[in-house]
């Protein structure tokens, strides 16, 4: 079975499922050796908390690109594995997996982040949009219109992060001039430098909408 | 990545006692630098407590200074109006750091421990005293054209990445903390360390602690500040050298204040207490200036790859007072 499927990764196959039972024995031996105390003390005072032994997944739930999941996911996913693995959502890329790129810029409550650093676990009950979640059924987002006009990529494998960058870029109006456009998107590394487009693209944009 | 347990509370005194339980245990706020570090292998948690629901985000004036939550993002900071007018040598110094999708997920808190490091402490196959203590110091005779020139010690001669600490360090800010012995408040000057014997510690928190706020004394120095970056690239790089520059001139161009602080030069924030002493008093002119960053290098010592260190910092320290002073 693919691993890009929108279940969770127990229900795909016979190898991950041996695989689970050796886990869920581990994880109960860990929890003996680790934290009884702790695990305890967290059910008798009810505190609003997550825990979970070594490779037991919890439960998240978000909503992406206005759908909601409920997933379960190892306390060591990122927000960018689950869209890619778990959901399906292959748009955002994984580049550097270090926060240096870009290329897996979504939006987490509106702002710009890198999905690669950021826990999935830590976005329970987050709105995530992904370049899949721009465009209008088959009317793309104006700032994917303009990439394109602009030729604003040669490869494409920076684009989506480009992209949910310049969205962004434009909601905290950091467009005033080339150099601003610059700097506030140098978060995004384009290998092929199609720098230059991607500013023209981000200015007609802008100048569209005002 | 190795796997850990993951815990969140939702209070400040859960989230000490859960933490205080292990040795193996991490707080985790934006984790742009501990999930890099856990990725790489570099440190290891056995637990990590999330920390990002405890209610410590708000940014609010306070008996004339301002109090940042420690779970304020950097660009929450940076862009917050009072910030702005107030403390603009702040807002400047945290829009130099990383990338704004990294400004918007790293918190005051984290930004304060982010480690101080170089390139052999990310790599576990090169020795390195602060990633374990006793191995060696891979850069010292290695490729250290990053590293410091103030305040090394044999065992490590890494740089603190910091831009928003630089800005802290120049603001005389103060970082409260509160742990399993109660509340405390450390000035910036006593919270980042110098190497010494034990790279492997970056500050004085002590075990258990957790970073509430960062608090700013009123405002002084609202106008004629700056923050000099100097780097590879234009954004997104760290520091060679960085400079906040801050004066508080009189009408007749006389300097009543000054602060001056570096950044990329040394293990934590560097304040240029003697160069501030020299200008006080003193009027803005190009010659007090260059003479102050002169005074600044006492003591300043390079190693094979940064010598270059030793003539880029006081020039970025006299750009930096000519900008803040807006001679041109």
């Amino acid at each position: 079975m693919s691993r890009y499927t929108d279940k969770p990764a127990e229900q795909s196959g016979p190898q991950s499922e041996s695989r689970r039972d050796f886990f869920k024995k581990g994880s109960l031996l860990s929890a003996i050796a680790f934290s009884p105390g702790a695990v305890l003390r967290a059910a008798e005072n009810k505190w609003d908390e997550k825990i979970a032994d070594e490779w037991e997944k919890i439960p998240v739930s978000l909503t992406v690109n206005g759908a909601p999941y409920q997933v379960k996911v190892e306390a060591r996913t990122t927000l960018l594995d689950l869209l890619r693995e778990q959901l399906g959502l292959t748009g955002s890329k994984k580049g550097c997996d270090r926060g240096q790129c870009g290329a897996c810029t979504v939006h987490v409550d509106g702002v710009r982040v890198n999905s690669c650093l950021s826990l999935a676990v830590t976005n329970d009950g987050k709105k995530v949009t992904t370049i899949e979640g721009l465009a209008d059924g088959e009317n793309l987002h104006p700032m994917q219109e303009a990439f394109i006009r602009h030729d604003g990529f040669q490869c494409g494998y920076c684009t989506s992060g480009q992209i949910m960058s310049a969205v962004a870029l434009l909601k905290e109006g950091r467009t005033a001039s080339p150099e601003q456009i610059s700097e506030f998107m140098s978060g995004n590394i384009c290998r092929c430098g199609a720098y230059s487009n991607i500013v023209k693209a981000i200015q007609d944009v802008k100048n569209q909408l005002s | 990545m190795k796997p850990f347990q993951y815990m969140r509370p939702t209070d400040t005194p859960a989230a000490i006692r859960v933490k205080g339980k292990e040795a193996g245990a991490y707080f985790l706020a934006g984790g742009t630098n501990l999930v890099d570090l856990m990725k790489m292998g570099v440190v290891a948690p056995e637990k990590l407590v999330d920390i990002n629901r405890l209610p410590l985000r708000g940014i609010e004036v306070v008996g004339g200074g301002l109090r940042i939550g420690a779970l304020a993002t950097n660009s929450e900071v940076a862009d917050h109006p009072y910030v702005l007018e107030h403390y603009p040598l702040l807002s400047m110094a945290i829009n130099a750091g990383a990338s704004p999708q990294l400004r918007n997920m790293a918190t005051t808190g984290g930004n304060l421990l982010q480690r101080t490091r170089c390139s052999y402490f990310f790599d576990p196959t090169m020795p390195c005293n602060k990633r374990v203590p006793g191995s060696g110091c891979g850069a010292i005779d290695g490729i250290n054209r990053m590293h410091a020139i103030f305040g090394a010690s044999e065992k490590c001669i890494a740089v603190n990445p910091s831009d928003m600490s630089v800005a802290l360090r120049a603001l005389d800010a103060v970082v409260r903390v509160s742990g399993p012995a109660g509340e405390r408040s450390i000035a910036m000057e006593d919270f980042h360390r110098l190497p010494g014997e034990q790279p492997e510690l970056d500050n004085t928190l002590q075990k258990g602690e957790l970073i509430t706020a960062v608090e700013l004394p009123a405002p002084v120095f609202t106008k004629n500040v700056h923050y000099l970056k100097i780097r590879d690239r234009t954004s997104y790089a760290f520091a060679l050298v960085s400079v906040a520059a801050a004066l508080d001139l009189d009408g007749s161009r006389g300097i009543r204040g000054v602060r001056l602080a570096m950044g990329g030069v040394a293990h934590k924030p560097w304040r240029l207490g003697a160069a501030e002493e020299f200008l006080k008093g003193k009027t803005v002119t190009e010659d007090n200036f260059r003479q102050a960053a002169q005074i600044a290098m006492q003591g300043a010592k390079g190693y094979s790859y940064n010598q270059f260190k030793l003539r880029m910092a006081p020039n970025a320290i006299l750009q930096a007072l000519k900008t803040a002073a807006a001679i041109v």
